[in-house]
């Protein structure tokens, strides 16, 4: 006599092989009609007294919901064989390797009805074709060659550089001495220990001049107007100018340092957010 | 005549324009085609000029979408449905010669087509073409099915498995095939 322990376990075992079984007939193609579902309906049944706990219960469910694909598969398969155009494919090739070409040709034509098509020009269509050809213009005039403009060539003036931006209307090291002298009267204005925060000094009314005035600030310190002090921890960058301009070059591994200077960041240092 | 016999008499002419002449790349109207071009009423003026065609043993043909065979169909499947005019009786093995078909040929495409309706509308080209080699020489095997798959009757996919394509869909009775060849 088997322990109900005992029972448990088997049971659990064979629901767990007909699901198996179930998975295998969808994943592979098989008949399903290998399965023989009124076995594996008494083998539910019997065991389901013995489940208790939800664990067991959900394999029960999971046999049923396995089973129940499996009859879908074989009402598939019924219906696949019950249709007219079902054939058995070795009876067929039989067929076809049996009967003489003649004959095929002729079984042929009795099922073919071949579509009936007219690509010939028609009077109305040929009349419209008159009537562009009319109108259409002879080659030579619609594929007429311009000739090329002429340019004169003369000497560009220094103002209109500038006004096409080739040029600036000061010397670039001319506008970063400037812009050196700058940054010295805010740092001696504003700043502390001879530096300036970053922002405070590159910062202006508008996004295009805060830009710009970036743009100069990283000339000033590869060309060693000024330097940067960066304080990781507290998020501080400072612009510190030198009394002379200083030469790098040779002496030191120059390293690049990215800042960006995006329009959120402007908005921020605008309403006092950013240093 | 009546008005109402003179506007489906334009319409007929319409659409036996419309059907005959090819108007794209492949042969055929769309149900949406027809109903811009004739109105909403175009299933029944097919159904007039199906009529008329059959004193010309032609007919208005309807192939519907995804290879379905619809009874009553509704106004959406017609108008995804393409329609097309074909020959309504039988060719003679003698016409067939006369339309550009030699005898080894239709008899390989016969072939084909029924191969693939008996492999459930699939088979591989390996397969048709060593069946097809039984009867035809070598060297046509190949070019033959390539002819079918450039005319629409078969068509293939990368992993070189052949399938029916739009134009058996819409000539050939695939039932009343398989049912002669195993009557033989």
């Amino acid at each position: 006599m088997q322990s109900k322990r005992q029972r448990i376990k088997l049971g659990k075992e064979k629901l767990q092989r007909i699901i198996e079984m179930c998975k295998s007939v969808e994943d592979r193609s098989l008949d399903p009609f290998l399965i023989d579902v009124d076995e594996i309906i008494s083998t539910v049944k019997e065991y389901f007294p013995e489940w208790e706990i939800p664990e067991d219960l959900c394999l029960d469910a999971e046999t049923i919901h396995r089973l129940a694909s499996v009859i879908r598969l074989q009402s598939e398969w019924v219906k696949n064989r019950s249709t007219s155009l079902y054939t058995d494919p070795f009876l067929l090739e039989e067929k076809l390797a049996r009967i003489e070409k003649e004959d095929i040709v002729e079984t042929f034509l009795k099922a073919w009805h071949p579509i009936v098509e007219l690509e010939q020009i028609s009077l109305h269509s040929l009349a419209e074709a008159t009537r562009y050809w009319e109108s259409l213009l002879p080659l030579k005039e619609r594929w007429k060659e311009f000739p090329p403009a002429e340019i004169e060539t003369s000497l560009a003036t220094r103002e209109e550089l500038i006004r096409q931006r080739i040029l600036r209307d000061k010397a670039f090291s001319e506008e970063l001495e400037n812009f050196w002298q700058e940054l010295k009267d805010e740092v001696k204005e504003k700043g502390e220990d001879g530096k300036i925060q970053y922002w405070d000094f590159v910062g202006a009314e508008t996004y295009e001049e805060t830009v710009h005035r970036a743009f100069m600030t990283s000339f000033l310190l590869t060309y060693g107007y000024a330097t940067l002090e960066i304080y990781p921890l507290e998020e501080e960058i400072f612009v510190k100018p030198y009394e002379k301009p200083v030469t790098k070059i040779g002496k030191k591994q120059l390293v690049s340092i990215p800042i960006a200077v995006s329009s959120e960041d402007w908005m921020k240092w605008k309403k006092g957010e950013l240093r | 005549m009546s008005k109402r016999k003179a506007v489906y008499a334009s319409k007929i002419r319409r659409a036996t324009h419309m059907l005959f002449y090819r108007r794209h790349k492949k042969p055929g109207v769309k149900g949406w085609e027809l109903r811009k071009g004739l109105g909403a009423d175009y299933p029944k003026v097919l159904k007039i000029l199906d009529n008329y065609l059959k004193a010309l043993d032609l007919q208005v043909e309807t192939v519907f979408e995804e290879e379905k065979t619809v009874e009553k169909p509704t106004l959406e499947e017609l108008d995804k449905a393409r329609f097309y005019v074909t020959l309504r009786g039988e060719l003679t093995p003698k016409e067939t010669k006369m339309i550009g078909w030699r005898i080894d040929d239709l008899a390989g495409l016969a072939i084909a087509i029924s191969y693939i309706i008996s492999k459930k509308g699939k088979a591989s080209r390996k397969e048709v073409e060593e069946l097809l080699r039984d009867k035809l020489p070598g060297w046509k095997v190949g070019l033959n099915i390539d002819r079918y798959i450039r005319y629409g009757y078969l068509t293939q996919d990368d992993n070189e498995q052949l399938y029916l394509d739009w134009r058996t869909r819409a000539e050939v009775d695939q039932k009343a095939l398989v049912d002669l060849l195993l009557s033989k």
